[in-house]
Order: C-alpha cells, then sequence, then structure tokens
C-alpha cells in the first residue's frame, strides 16, 4: 500500500487555471499581445517619436510612406504615425471609460433586478425600454444637442469626451444586465447563499462578498467585448462629424478626414482603418478567449 | 398562441407611447435652438414670430401631444384619402418639416425606396450567404472550411462598416481605372430609372458596394448563429435515430437537423432587421445613398426636430415590430413554445 504514487499537485488558484485554458487559445494570445502592443505604443509612442501630432510640415503634405514619415503625411503635412499614436490614446480612453460605465450600470441594475424581487419587474421592463429604443439614431441626437451646451461647460475636448463616454456607457449595458440578473438569480437558490443568510448577513455584505465574485466572469467576458463596442461607436460618431473637434485626432476622426481627401491621397484611409480594425479584432479574440477560459466546462479537457 | 399575439399587440400601443415621449422629451430638453442658424441680424420680436410659426412657443406637453394628432389620427387619414377614402377634413395639419416646410412623411416616402432596395438587399444577401456557410462549418466542424469561416466572420463583424465601404471605394472606385470591368460607381445615383438592361447593368452596378459591405457584416453574425445552433442538434437523440433508420446523410441533415436548426435563427433574422436599418446609417453616408439615414442625419444638423422626431420613432415601431413578429415566429415555429 506504500508505493501508490499519488499524483499530489500543488495547490492551484482559479485564475492560474483560466490562464492555462487562455494560453490554449491561439487566437486570443495573439490578440492580447496585439492589444498590449497597441497599448504599449499609444501610452509611450508619443514620448518617443520625433514629430508631434500638431506639427504641421506643410512643404511635405500628402507624402507617401517614407523614412521620416512611415505612414506620410496627411494635407496639412501632420505626421501619420503621430496622429494615429495620438488618435489612439483618446479611442482607447474613450473605449475603456465608456466600458466601466457600461459594466458598472449593467451590473448594478443586473444585481438589484436579480437579488431583489420586488425590484425585478420594473428593472427588466426599463433594460426591455432601452433595447427597443433605436441606439445609434439617439446617439446621433443627443450628441448633435447637447455638444454645444457641454463644450461651453468644460471646453471643446472635455466637454465632447464627457459627453460621448456617457453617451455611449448609458446605452450600452443592457446585455450585461440580462446575463448579470439571469446569473444572479441563478446563485440565489445555491446552499452558500442560503448558508450566509442564516448566519444573517445582511444585503449589502451579501452582493458584494458572495453575489458578485461569482458573477466576476460573465462580467469579464461583456467588458472586454465593450471596449470594442465603445470603440466602434465613437469612431462611427467622429466618422459622422459628431465626435471630437477637428484639430483633435482620433482613429474615427483621421479615418473621415481621409475619406473626404480619399482621391488625392488614398493611403491615409488605410491607416487609422487598420488601427480601429485590428484593435477591435485582437480585442473580440481576447474576449473569445476569455469567454472560454473561464467557462469551468470547457476549462480542464 | 392567438391571445398572446393579441396581448403582445395591445401591450406594445404603451411601449411605443411611452417610447415617443422618450424621444420628444430627449429632443425638447435639448438646449438647441432651431432658429439658432438663422443669421443674427433678425431682430428678436421677429425671430419670436418665427419661433411661434414653428409652434414652439407652446408648452412642451401640448406640442406632444400635437405630434401625436398629427401622426398617429392626421397622417393615417391622409394615407387613406390617397386611396380614395375620404373621412373628415381634408385639410388636416400635418407633420411639416422646419427645413423643407414640407410634410415629413413625404420626405419619408421618397426615401424609403433606397434604403429598402440597398438595406433590404443586402440582408437578403447576407442570409443567404450565412446559412450555407453556419450549415457547412458545423457538419465539418473544425475543419479548414470552418476555420476559415470563424476566421472571417470574426473579420466581419470587427472591422467596421464605415472602414471596409471606404476601402472598398479606395479599391475599386479610385485604384482600378474607370474604363475597367472591375471599376463601380462610389455614388449611389437616385436618378438612374431601370427602362432597358444597359440600366439594369447599372443600377447592379451601383449598388454592389453598399450591398456587399452590409451583407458581410451581417452574414458574420447569422454564420456563427447558424454554426452554433445546427451543432446544438447534431448531438440529438433525434438525429441518431434518423441515422440508424439508415436514412441517408444528405435527408439527416437538410431535413431533419436542418428545419430545427432553423428555428432559433430565424428569430435571429427577425430581430436583426431593426438593427440593419440603424446600421445602414453608416453606409449610406459613405456610398451617399440618400435614403432614410442621410435624411436623419441632415435633418439633425438642421435640428429640424419633427423629422428626426419622426424618424426616430419609426426606426423604434420597427424594433418593437419585429420583436413581437421574433416571438410569433418562434411560438409558430416550435410547437415546444407555448405562451399561453
Amino acid at each position: 500500500m506504500t508505493d501508490i504514487a499519488i499524483d499530489i499537485k500543488p495547490q492551484r488558484s482559479q485564475w492560474a487555471d483560466v490562464w492555462d485554458q487562455f494560453k490554449t487559445h491561439p487566437g486570443a494570445v495573439l490578440g492580447m499581445v496585439f492589444f498590449v502592443t497597441i497599448c504599449l505604443l499609444i501610452l509611450f509612442g508619443p514620448l518617443l517619436w520625433h514629430f508631434s501630432p500638431h506639427d504641421m510640415m506643410i512643404r511635405d503634405r500628402n507624402q507617401g510612406p517614407s523614412w521620416v514619415h512611415p505612414l506620410g503625411t496627411d494635407q496639412l503635412g501632420h505626421d501619420a504615425f503621430a496622429q494615429i499614436l495620438a488618435g489612439g490614446r483618446v479611442s482607447l480612453l474613450v473605449g475603456v471609460t465608456a466600458m466601466g460605465i457600461s459594466i458598472f450600470l449593467g451590473t448594478f441594475i443586473g444585481v438589484l433586478a436579480g437579488y431583489f424581487k420586488r425590484l425585478d419587474g420594473l428593472l427588466m421592463r426599463l433594460t426591455d425600454l432601452f433595447l427597443a429604443l433605436p441606439l445609434l439614431p439617439l446617439l446621433l441626437v443627443i450628441i448633435m444637442l447637447f455638444r454645444d451646451t457641454l463644450r461651453m461647460a468644460f471646453g471643446p475636448e472635455t466637454g465632447i469626451f464627457i459627453l460621448i463616454v456617457f453617451v455611449i456607457g448609458i446605452t450600452s449595458w443592457m446585455q450585461t444586465a440580462r446575463i448579470v440578473r439571469g446569473d444572479v438569480l441563478a446563485l440565489k437558490e445555491q446552499e452558500f447563499v442560503l448558508a450566509a443568510r442564516s448566519i444573517g448577513t445582511p444585503p449589502h455584505r451579501m452582493i458584494l462578498r458572495h453575489i458578485l465574485p461569482n458573477v466576476m466572469s460573465p462580467i469579464m467576458v461583456s467588458a472586454t467585448l465593450g471596449i470594442a463596442n465603445a470603440i466602434i461607436t465613437e469612431s462611427a460618431l467622429s466618422f459622422l462629424g459628431l465626435g471630437f473637434p477637428s484639430d483633435f485626432p482620433t482613429w474615427g476622426k483621421l479615418l473621415q478626414i481621409a475619406t473626404e481627401r480619399m482621391t488625392l491621397n488614398p493611403a491615409q484611409v488605410m491607416w487609422p482603418g487598420l488601427a480601429i480594425s485590428l484593435t477591435v479584432l485582437s480585442v473580440n479574440y481576447m474576449g473569445d478567449g476569455l469567454r472560454d477560459a473561464l467557462d469551468p466546462r470547457i476549462r480542464g479537457r | 398562441m392567438f391571445n398572446f399575439t393579441v396581448r403582445r399587440l395591445l401591450f406594445t400601443i404603451p411601449t411605443l407611447l411611452f417610447i415617443s415621449f422618450v424621444i420628444f422629451f430627449i429632443l425638447d430638453a435639448a438646449p438647441s435652438d432651431p432658429t439658432g442658424n438663422l443669421p443674427l441680424t433678425i431682430p428678436p420680436d421677429v425671430r419670436e414670430k418665427i419661433r411661434a410659426s414653428l409652434g414652439l412657443d407652446q408648452p412642451m406637453i401640448v406640442r406632444y401631444l400635437l405630434w401625436c394628432k398629427q401622426f398617429f389620427i392626421n397622417e393615417p387619414l391622409n394615407l387613406l384619402d390617397q386611396w380614395g377614402l375620404h373621412l373628415g377634413d381634408p385639410d388636416r395639419l400635418r407633420v411639416i418639416s422646419f427645413q423643407t416646410r414640407s410634410p415629413v412623411v413625404d420626405m419619408i416616402a421618397e426615401r424609403m425606396p433606397q434604403t429598402l432596395w440597398v438595406v433590404g438587399m443586402s440582408y437578403v444577401v447576407g442570409v443567404m450567404i450565412a446559412l450555407p456557410i453556419g450549415i457547412i462549418s458545423a457538419v465539418r466542424q473544425y475543419s479548414w472550411f470552418d476555420q476559415l469561416g470563424t476566421f472571417i466572420s470574426m473579420i466581419g463583424f470587427s472591422v467596421p462598416t464605415f472602414f471596409t465601404g471606404v476601402l472598398m471605394i479606395v479599391v475599386f472606385s479610385t485604384i482600378v481605372p474607370r474604363d475597367s470591368f472591375f471599376w463601380f460607381p462610389s455614388i449611389y445615383d437616385t436618378t438612374l430609372k431601370v427602362t432597358d438592361w444597359a440600366s439594369f447593368g447599372a443600377q447592379v452596378r451601383q449598388m454592389a458596394m453598399p450591398v456587399f459591405v452590409l451583407a458581410l457584416y451581417n452574414a458574420a453574425q447569422i454564420s456563427r448563429f447558424m454554426r452554433a445552433s445546427m451543432l446544438d442538434n447534431l448531438n440529438q437523440d433525434y438525429v441518431r435515430t434518423a441515422r440508424a433508420k439508415g436514412l441517408r446523410e444528405r435527408t439527416v441533415l437538410l431535413v431533419h437537423v436542418l428545419r430545427n436548426s432553423l428555428i432559433p435563427v430565424i428569430t435571429v433574422i427577425a430581430l436583426g432587421v431593426p438593427q440593419v436599418f440603424g446600421g445602414a446609417i453608416i453606409t449610406e453616408q459613405v456610398f451617399k445613398v440618400n435614403g432614410l439615414g442621410q435624411l436623419l442625419i441632415i435633418a439633425i444638423q438642421g435640428g429640424d426636430i419633427p423629422t428626426v422626431q419622426t424618424l426616430t420613432f419609426i426606426f423604434a415601431v420597427l424594433i418593437v415590430l419585429f420583436n413581437l413578429i421574433a416571438d410569433i415566429l418562434y411560438g409558430i415555429l416550435d410547437p415546444r413554445i407555448r405562451y399561453d
């Protein structure tokens, strides 16, 4: 009886398992590497790059790629690479902040609706109502109507940033709320919740300590997809001319400006479009891998 | 089923009224002034008169009820008039655009065909591409075809339509020479009348790029649903039974599995229709199609509140309507679903 080989594995945390599963999805790993590279580039790139996005080299306008300007220059002689880097900062910041608002709202409403039976009907009708609103037209309308007021209150850039982030956030929380509510409803029936309740845990601690940690995985997945969604929405708004002011580059804005001058300089259309597409693609792949990695039925197979 | 349909239909009425009120409220709460674009030389008292002539001096609730009366009572009556059925006073007040001073419903009717042709065609094409791809991907799961399909659909819904559209314009309208067969017009010409084969060809060519761009985007999502739904059904016991009976694989797949897998996919297709109309706003802008989306953008930029209100409300009606259609279709197609 002594020589039974007991295969003792070292104690592993849940997140180590998730990471192991995540690593088996090549698309997700590639997506993450790409996304991290983009983040590092736009964070530190502008500090290292020898042109600022506001440098106008009017003699060198509409140039193709060269050693001095690797992505060429636009119609005013701005260095395209510096513009892409600066635009990426705004686009990603909008994406992450809007995602934060939308996840916070979605989780808050989902948990409340799932946990408190009295609020369920009301909050879910509210969610249904938001889902029935035509979002893109409303987004356009709200931004068009409110941007002048906010610009005057917070300055041209901060005002429009607050408006866009806020508007994208409050129009994209519904899916998260539905998923979280479903999960909370299922969790509420489990024994550990009953046990926690029987020792007199008050509702707020119950939610923060027992419910929320258990609904983290769907929240994380919808957070990744939320970034992608917010980046696309912001670019779409900028593309329609309803985003940031024109001297303030974002990827959507750069694409719009390049589109207007497409016949003169078609290459400039590529870079901002590629930046948006590849970032969203990498984020979507990350979300895909994360969904598999966080699903205990797939993990460990 | 009938009870359910009637109940849902009755429930849509307060929903739609509430949505129209929300839209009206947002438009009204906005600090924008429809007379803001007029020259500054207009004296304030004249400006006040202009505002009064647009009906803006009334309280908000009065204007909302007036819009409701115009949209829900006068416009349908007007439609009946056009069909030769006269009811009540013929000079009823219609929803009038601030910008053009013409009835909004007429403007919408003018632009509806372009949107329906481009958007509707793209959705049909998208579904027709998506279904076979989804089916083959599921049957040959993890094959190279499936991997390629997954990759393309990932690209399809990651790359925004305003980039694919612009990219296609760059390639097929600027790089390709003008006299080549592969040159496509980047601007949609509404004045083109289809009278013979040549003009039909021109119509097909000018629709090709917007339709393809939207179709790629739609097909990406629907093919994923089709694949997942097929995979769910392929593992069911009835498939094994059908194979055990000695049915040919084709019969098993195309008769037994496909019919059951289509049930959720049809719901998804119905639910996607209103989103397609919303998303078409961008594509219409890229290819200069003067459809509903472009009308909305022009109206928003001009502060034309009646047009924006009516158009946004029509988009909302589409969403509610297709939600209802999806629910009813689901009940009809799947005998396991009983709402009563």
